[in-house]
């Protein structure tokens, strides 16, 4: 594929632009630039072509199964995007008077608490864009309860070692030391190793349940209650709510705050990276400290809360990611409870079967019934055949299949963990399950074939060594 | 009501017949009755398509949306092409993950490969990641990257946003950095201030070009005083002014940050937004979040990949650059179509219509009694005083006529905004109202 800049032709361009209407403006002696402005001299027609191209080499939900482990990669509902196109909300400016954004204010009340409602949390802020960026925030609410009760030696997060990585680089964004606690062999906390890690430093907890290898922690009133007696707070990763929305809530966990990625659990698409939001419920004990400005309900008018003194302060310009909240309001007030709790339910069906449909071709890191997503791992296969986590994800591309999570969580090796979301079919699920078995089989009769895997794809697997070492960033023009 | 479930009842008996299970609630046996949720969620039920679109259409409508716009300080309304809709929308790009499979991602890892060299020329600078969050979280981010073991301090001038100042604050309140502001004079930051807090540990000086209020700071002295002691000079920059002014790099900036809302998308209420960073190559081992290389395939042929992952935090956990794993990506596409559709010519053409509109509201304004605050070069925004009937009745008069008028900000000033979008004839309107008002 050419890029863009190698599409370029001088002299092209685009007519957007009137003749201006006042007189121009002159930049002031010595300010204006010297240097080329290097961008590309295209027609419409080059860019309309260049990006459907590019577009044909990009895979999304909408291209096809996307059973990435941990990210939750659902049905992207269109009426989300209908919803967040209207100019009421995509053309209103962020520091309109609140007279004039009441309807603005009123959904981010109304986003506030349904997912206060879901999650068991009082309060809600919209303001994270993404899931790390809710657990700086959640982390640094967590800080500034303990500095609001002058209690100046809480300086460690524990962590469990199956974690997401971005739950230790949080807590350490906060200032926080890393104390990482080995899981027990059904991947789940050990109790007795956090008994003897926690202590009066503890300043919380951070925790996915279910976790990332796909089980829910039958302990976790106990886990939750042993961070409380040692005064510390816990904080919950929604990164797994998917698998119980409805049925089960972080609040009654006995947790104390949670982030929400409304990118996975609540629809809204990912755009190839981003944008997402990462919501961050809270109990009232840490209310006071949420990220400024809220929006508010006074009697039937809605304002703007920007000045208080405990609030630990902004994390972004603005509200938040809004559109991206405007779609995932619309996909719960179109779910409504009961499709909330069905939506988990299919979720986690939908991961059995499947765990079921491959359970005599590939070893389950953890047998048994799994939540919304399994890990399998591939070190038996990886030793008797030499075929790896790696060869059988870029084999399943062929298949038209977008490949499960690998290598995560650190704790399975040659791990994968799949995740189909309750929006793919059965006979989604069976497609991919003969594929997997076919890989699985491919694996032990012709090694090789899986190991140069894909095989249909613009190029073959890429040199990333080389990538780093040379690092070649941008084009030279 | 509404589902995207797509298998039937009887399929989904079908499923749990074969796992061996009675039924879906066994599935859950794993989660203890006394956390279990035993009532349904308190919450509406479900709706159809049509009655969740009329929903949304009623809150929207309770919004009023201005076809005047004549506030900025932060978020700028500017013409975004047909193509750039067009092109954002292909769903492609819209469902996709990160590119973690580049097999199968090399249409999203080319476009953000060409967003970082576009970035890269804009501001002159050797490398740019694949975005962050938004312009507050890149100055975050950058003053993060800027400290060592011994230079724990960021200074920040008073003429920036203050959204910027406070995000910067609550970075620095976590991971330490002590954050001190350098004042304003005259509507520019205080360089000789700048000079005599000066000091060993300084990790570096962050300034907005143009600043908060519009007017052009002196980026090369600034430059000139920081690097005087060895520490490292961010950049905050308007992606449009970057078209016609001199370069952070040029400027002497070791970091170029920035709000790419300009760069093609709508205003939103604030977000999605863009934040752009770029570096000199000196730093780019220390950018955060995702970047894009060049590489060859095992066949020979050209190829993109995430690269220089060693940084980031689902390799370096706690010792990562950044938490940052999301980003902005579908903006960061957004903004690189802008500025293929509007090249280089097109991009000039909106900062100089930008500036001129800006300069005729300012002179218009001024023959009313609106006085003009600072009397310095400014791009696109300004600040005038709040003329005979004060600044907020002012404001109001326009809002009563469908205009969004300038930001109020303390003391009876107003932060006005022009771009290109601003006819002379709506400048022209918005000036007799409030003539018509003061009399």
């Amino acid at each position: 594929m050419k890029l863009i800049f190698e599409r370029s032709v001088e002299g092209r361009n685009l007519t957007l632009l009137p003749k201006c209407d006042v007189e121009t403006a002159a930049l002031p002696e010595g300010l204006a630039r010297t240097s080329a402005l290097n961008l590309p001299e295209v027609g419409e027609c080059d860019i309309s072509r260049h990006y459907t191209e590019l577009a044909k080499g990009a895979h999304g939900v909408n291209d096809g199964f996307y059973p990435l482990g941990s990210c939750t990669m659902k049905y992207n509902p269109k009426v989300n995007e209908q919803a967040a196109a209207l100019p009421g909300f995509a053309d209103i400016h962020p520091l309109q008077s609140v007279e004039t954004v009441q309807g603005a204010l009123k959904s981010l009340v109304l986003a506030e608490e349904l997912f206060g409602e879901i999650t068991g949390m009082d309060n809600v802020s919209f303001q994270p864009a993404a899931g790390a960026h809710g657990e700086f925030t959640g982390i640094m609410l967590i800080k500034a309860y303990h500095e609001s009760r002058g209690d100046s030696k809480r300086t460690k997060i524990i962590v469990p070692d199956s974690a997401h990585g971005t739950n230790p680089a949080s807590a350490n964004m906060a200032g926080y030391t890393i104390v990482s606690i080995p899981s027990n062999e059904e991947g789940c906390v050990d109790l007795e190793k956090l008994k003897a890690a926690v202590g009066d430093d503890t300043a919380g907890l951070m925790l996915t349940n279910p976790n990332t290898v796909g089980v829910f922690d039958k302990n976790i009133l106990e886990i939750t209650k042993i961070v409380h007696d040692a005064g510390g707070l816990n904080y919950y990763d929604g990164a797994n709510l998917n698998a119980v929305m409805g049925v089960a809530r972080p609040g009654d966990m006995g947790f104390d705050v949670v982030h929400l990625n409304l990118h996975k659990t609540f629809s809204t698409p990912h755009g190839g990276g981003g944008p997402g939001s990462g919501a961050v419920g809270c109990k009232s004990i840490l209310t006071p400290f949420l990220p400024l400005p809220r929006a508010i309900r006074n009697g039937d008018k809605y304002e703007l809360l920007t000045k208080n003194e405990t609030s630990f302060g902004r994390v972004k310009e603005f509200y938040g990611n809004y559109l991206v909240v405007i779609k995932a309001l619309t996909y719960v007030l179109t779910l409504g409870a009961e499709g909330i709790r069905e939506a988990a339910q299919i979720a986690v069906l939908n991961a059995n079967y499947m765990m079921n449909g491959l359970k005599d071709a590939y070893e389950m890191a953890y047998p048994g019934f799994c939540m919304h997503e399994f890990v399998m791992t591939l070190e038996g296969m990886k030793k008797e055949y030499g075929v790896s986590a790696m060869d059988v994800a870029k084999s399943l591309i062929d298949h038209g299949i977008h490949p499960p999570t690998m290598y995560f969580p650190l704790i399975v090796h040659e791990a994968l963990m799949i995740e189909p979301t309750e929006t793919e079919s059965k006979e989604t699920l069976d497609e991919a399950i003969e594929a997997l078995c076919a890989i699985a089989s491919e694996a032990k009769s012709n090694p090789e074939a899986v190991i140069s895997a894909p095989h249909t794809t613009p190029i073959s697997r890429p040199d990333e060594v080389g990538a780093a070492r040379n690092p070649k960033l941008r084009y030279e023009f | 009501m509404g589902s995207y479930i797509q298998s039937t009842k009887a399929q989904q008996q079908e499923m749990l017949q074969k796992i061996g299970c009675k039924s879906i609630e066994e599935l859950f046996s794993n989660v203890p009755s006394d956390v279990a949720l035993t009532r349904p969620l308190n919450i509406p039920e479900g709706m159809s398509e049509v009655e969740v679109m009329q929903y949304m259409q009623d809150m929207a409508d309770e919004n009023t949306v201005f076809k005047t716009v004549l506030r900025g300080a932060g978020a700028y309304r500017h013409y975004i092409p047909a193509i750039v809709k067009s092109v954002v929308t292909k769903e492609e790009f819209v469902t996709a993950y990160t590119p973690y499979q580049a097999e199968m991602s090399q249409g999203i890892l080319q476009s953000i490969f060409e967003y970082q060299t576009m970035i890269c020329s804009l501001t002159g600078m050797d490398v740019s990641n694949a975005s962050v969050y938004d312009g507050a979280s890149a100055a975050a981010e950058a003053v993060a990257m800027c400290r060592e073991r011994k230079r724990a301090k960021a200074f920040v001038s008073a003429c920036s946003n203050p959204d910027v100042i406070e995000t910067i604050k609550t970075y620095c309140s976590g991971n330490g950095m002590s954050v001190e502001l350098i004042p304003e004079k005259d509507g520019v930051t205080d360089l000789e201030a700048l000079k005599s807090m000066l000091c060993d540990d300084l990790a570096c000086v962050y300034i907005a070009q143009p600043n908060y209020y519009g007017i052009f700071e002196n980026l090369e002295e600034a430059s000139e005083i920081t690097h005087s002691i060895g520490a490292k000079l961010i950049a905050g920059c308007n992606p449009i002014a970057l078209s016609i002014i001199k370069t952070p790099f040029e400027a002497g900036a070791d970091i170029a940050v920035g709000e790419g809302q300009p760069l093609g998308m709508p205003l939103s209420f604030g977000g999605p937004y863009l934040g752009f960073m770029a570096a000199t190559n000196a730093m780019m081992r220390k950018l955060p979040g995702r970047i894009v290389g060049e590489t060859v395939d095992h066949d020979g042929r050209r190829a993109y990949v995430l690269t220089l992952q060693a940084r980031e935090q689902h390799i370096r956990r706690e010792k990562a650059s950044s938490n940052i794993c999301s980003n902005q990506a579908h903006c960061a596409l957004t903004a690189a179509v802008y500025m293929s559709a509007m090249g280089a010519d097109g991009m000039k053409e909106v900062a100089t219509q930008s500036m001129s509109k800006a300069h005729y509201l300012k002179s218009k304004l001024e023959s009313i009694g609106f006085e003009s605050v600072y009397d310095k070069p400014f791009f696109h925004e300004f600040v005038t005083t709040g003329g005979k009937m004060g600044a907020k009745k002012a404001l109001e008069a326009l809002e009563k006529n469908g205009i969004l008028g300038g930001l109020l900000l303390d003391d009876d000033k107003i932060l006005w905004c022009a771009t290109e979008v601003v006819t002379k004839k709506e400048i022209d309107k918005a000036v007799a109202v409030l003539e018509e008002v003061g009399k």
